[in-house]
């Protein structure tokens, strides 16, 4: 047993490390740092300078642009782009539709969206929560028929889509839809279907969350007519294509990386807080919180290493070891937001300036606001409750 | 970065765990701790033999030179088989001997222990001390050419069976004065000695031991005198790694139990752990071993491998608290997922409640450890 790594991946994390301080620009370190938001365009540059390198797409067969990487060389690169503070790369079309075509697509839809999804000239997002249909995704309505007409066969398709993140930066939905209503298992009846954003009839209305920033999205499909050929697989067999997405490794999920800088900043800022004439960092009640939460960061780091490590061994890719990093770590998260919100006492009231805005420390405005979006990361990508069913059915047994 | 017990390690921990499920299961358990001393003289001789005495002994003295991390396998399966025998206090004993021991010493002590022929505890705890290590006010004051000790020390785990007993007592300063601190190999039935037995919670056996004019002599002394402060916490350190595997261990036979109890255990006519109430509690169970494993790695690397002392105690504290956590954790839920059965005498996973909620505090509770990781 060695809990450290290898010469040769500490020189790959050397050479990652190295690369970022070269490379990531500053304006974009500052916004992630200073938690503003990010516009398309920033998310859009960073994609492109890592495409332009060939660390965009890691895990994707080489003759697409993958690097070859194995599984620890892509989490050590995760982690460095979390804690070098990179803006985030948006999944949706990367780490999400990819594999589907990877798997699923045919050669044509590969040629035709994977090079587009490399160098991020098309921005995806994922159309799969409905307003009746979050946890339970297998209950969704959004209907898909066949029809044609003088441009060939087409679905047609009406319904919603909700919680579609960044949705209103896209230019392509991958949705799940429902193709046979009639069929004997909800889960039989539906497929993934791939569509353009600019087709008529398709509505992009803005869900404002309460930190006062705009991710989220509903979508609105109004007799939106799809060509057949952007049907992922068999039709009605998408909820096998939905069922291996989950499935898929996503080794990053406990986003120690990012937590691990939230974690020294949040150090550092404490000591920065004065109380009763010392430090923030003296009092040994709000100290004893923030330890706890470094060593349960130390031990979830230990835990994915060794989940990662069993995954280089066995080649199997991760289960029901992926839920619990989950959990563990948008735990740690909203731990971590919590108490730099409390860190600065009754500082964490002002949220926006109405005049003088030059005197307004936005930074400490932000902390509220974080904490509040911070919540979302419990209840996406499976809730933290769903997820510890699906280690209770997988890996339990009961 | 590699997970795996190498192939010794492994061979070594399959053979203590079947050893454990074959010859240590409950009932057999159960006969040791009633019996007259509360240990199995056969069962020890067994450990020796398997070699386990001996791993963390070096070759020089007919060991096998394991480290901590060569014995997480092993003191997993003694968490999980709740093995009371007097193996931690007497690797730790010989650990004094092996890292603070002029060479002499570790020829007189070292092949006995690996032997099986000698066990060792440790008396350091004194009334009013907490955790405190510097805490010693039992004294030893120099006469002729050896030391005469005077003091008392309680909860010495294993005492009433040990052949050797190493004891910390102060030859300078006050009380609590890191400074001043000295280690003495003192035999047993030494005369000056006596000891008040008892079994302890988790059905060991533990002693409170007055020293009352104990003549030892000057090769009795461990390290140099009154400098002993900097070997007790390394020794510490490295028992606290040897109890977080042990507790790993444990925390999985009660998390095997309980899994096994619900799906058995029937009530509405399904068995209880069809229940999404019950269910997201045993996974909690699980996501708290896995991470009191992973920190029981990084203890056990840690004992082993940092040389800053500094740092040594702030990580293997940081294993300490979130094993604590985990051994509070596990333990009381264990019990409430067994409802009624759970808090009886028959049921294993009472007694592994008992252990584990004394290995919350054993080197240290929660506090302590969050007190010295920020130091």
């Amino acid at each position: 047993m060695d809990l450290n790594y290898s010469n040769e991946e500490l020189a790959f994390r050397d050479e990652v490390r190295g690369w970022l301080a070269k490379n990531l620009p500053a304006d974009l370190s500052d916004k992630v740092a200073g938690h503003e938001h990010l516009s398309r365009d920033d998310l859009v540059r960073w994609h492109k300078i890592l495409a332009k390198q060939g660390w965009i797409a890691p895990s994707w067969p080489k003759e697409w642009g993958g690097n070859g990487w194995n599984v620890v060389q892509r989490y050590i690169f995760e982690e460095e782009c979390g804690y070098a503070g990179t803006p985030p790369l948006v999944p949706f079309g990367l780490s999400m539709c990819a594999p589907v075509l990877h798997k699923f697509g045919t050669e044509a839809q590969k040629k035709r969206f994977l090079p587009r999804i490399y160098n991020a000239d098309d921005f995806w997002c994922q159309g799969y929560s409905e307003p009746g249909s979050g946890s339970d995704l297998a209950s969704l309505k959004t209907k898909a028929e066949r029809g044609s007409d003088s441009s060939g066969d087409h679905y047609l398709v009406n319904g919603q889509k909700i919680w579609t993140t960044l949705g209103h930066y896209a230019d392509w939905i991958f949705c799940l839809v429902r193709t046979d209503s009639g069929a004997s298992k909800r889960q039989e009846g539906i497929s993934f279907l791939l569509i353009d954003m600019k087709t008529p009839g398709v509505t992009v209305r803005p869900l404002i969350l309460m930190d006062g920033g705009h991710e989220v999205n509903e979508v609105f499909f109004e007799n939106v007519k799809v060509p057949v050929e952007n049907l992922v697989y068999e039709e009605n067999k998408g909820w096998t294509v939905a069922k291996y997405l989950l499935g898929h490794e996503r080794m990053n999920t406990g986003r120690i990386g990012v937590s691990k800088r939230e974690l020294a900043k949040l150090k550092e800022f404490v000591s920065k807080q004065s109380k009763g004439g010392g430090s923030l960092f003296d009092d040994v009640r709000f100290r004893d919180k923030l330890s706890k939460v470094e060593i349960e960061l130390m031990a979830l780091e230990i835990t994915n290493l060794r989940f990662l490590d069993q995954m280089r061994r066995t080649g199997q890719p991760p289960g029901a070891d992926v839920s619990m990093l989950k959990i563990k770590g948008t735990e740690i998260q909203q731990s971590l937001t919590e108490l730099m919100m409390q860190a600065v006492g009754p500082m964490a009231q002002p949220f926006k300036p109405v005049d003088h805005a030059e005197a307004f420390d936005a930074f400490t405005a932000s902390l509220t606001p974080r904490y509040a979006n911070t919540r979302k990361t419990t209840i996406y990508a499976g809730s933290n409750e769903i997820q510890r069913n699906i280690i209770s059915k997988m890996s339990l047994g009961l | 970065m590699n997970f795996d017990y190498n192939e010794e390690q492994q061979l070594l921990a399959d053979s203590v765990k079947r050893f454990v499920a074959k010859d240590y299961d409950f009932e057999s358990r159960k006969k040791i701790v009633g019996s007259a001393t509360g240990y199995s003289d056969s069962v020890w001789a067994t450990l020796a033999e398997m070699g386990l005495l001996g791993l963390p002994v070096s070759p020089d003295y007919e060991g096998f030179g394991g480290g901590a991390l060569d014995m997480m396998g092993i003191m997993e399966s003694i968490g999980e088989g709740l093995v009371v025998e007097p193996f931690l206090s007497t690797v730790m004993g010989a650990q004094f001997v092996a890292r603070g021991g002029s060479d002499a010493q570790k020829k007189a002590i070292l092949p006995l222990v690996v032997e099986g022929k000698l066990k060792i505890a440790f008396a350091q705890t004194e009334k009013g001390a907490r955790y405190n290590l510097a805490h010693v006010a039992a004294h030893a004051t120099k006469s002729g050419a050896g030391y005469v000790l005077d003091g008392e020390k309680c909860v010495v785990v294993h005492g009433p069976c040990a052949d050797k007993i190493v004891v910390s007592a102060r030859t300078s300063g006050g009380d609590a004065d890191a400074k001043g601190i000295s280690l003495f190999l003192v035999d047993a039935k030494a005369p000056g000695i006596t000891m008040k037995s008892y079994r302890t919670v988790d059905e060991l056996r533990a002693c409170d031991i007055t020293l009352k004019g104990v003549s030892v002599p000057a090769d009795a002394l461990i390290g140099k005198e009154g400098e002993g402060l900097a070997l007790i916490e390394e020794v510490v350190d490295y028992g606290t790694a040897l109890v977080c595997a042990e507790a790993v261990g444990a925390i999985k036979s009660a998390n095997d139990a309980t899994l096994e109890y619900i799906k058995t255990r029937k009530q509405f006519g399904v068995p209880i752990g069809a229940f999404q109430a019950l269910q997201h509690r045993m996974v909690d169970m699980v996501i708290s071993y896995e991470q009191a494993k992973s920190m029981a790695c990084l203890a056990c690397d840690k004992v082993d491998s940092e040389k800053d002392s500094a740092e040594r105690k702030r990580l293997v504290s940081a294993a300490k608290v979130r094993i604590s956590e985990a051994c509070r954790h596990v333990s009381q839920e264990s019990i409430q997922l067994h409802g009624g059965m759970g808090m009886t005498e028959e049921m294993k996973v009472s007694h592994t409640f008992r252990r584990l909620t004394m290995i919350a505090q054993q080197f240290g509770d929660i506090d302590h450890h969050l007190e010295r990781f920020s130091a």
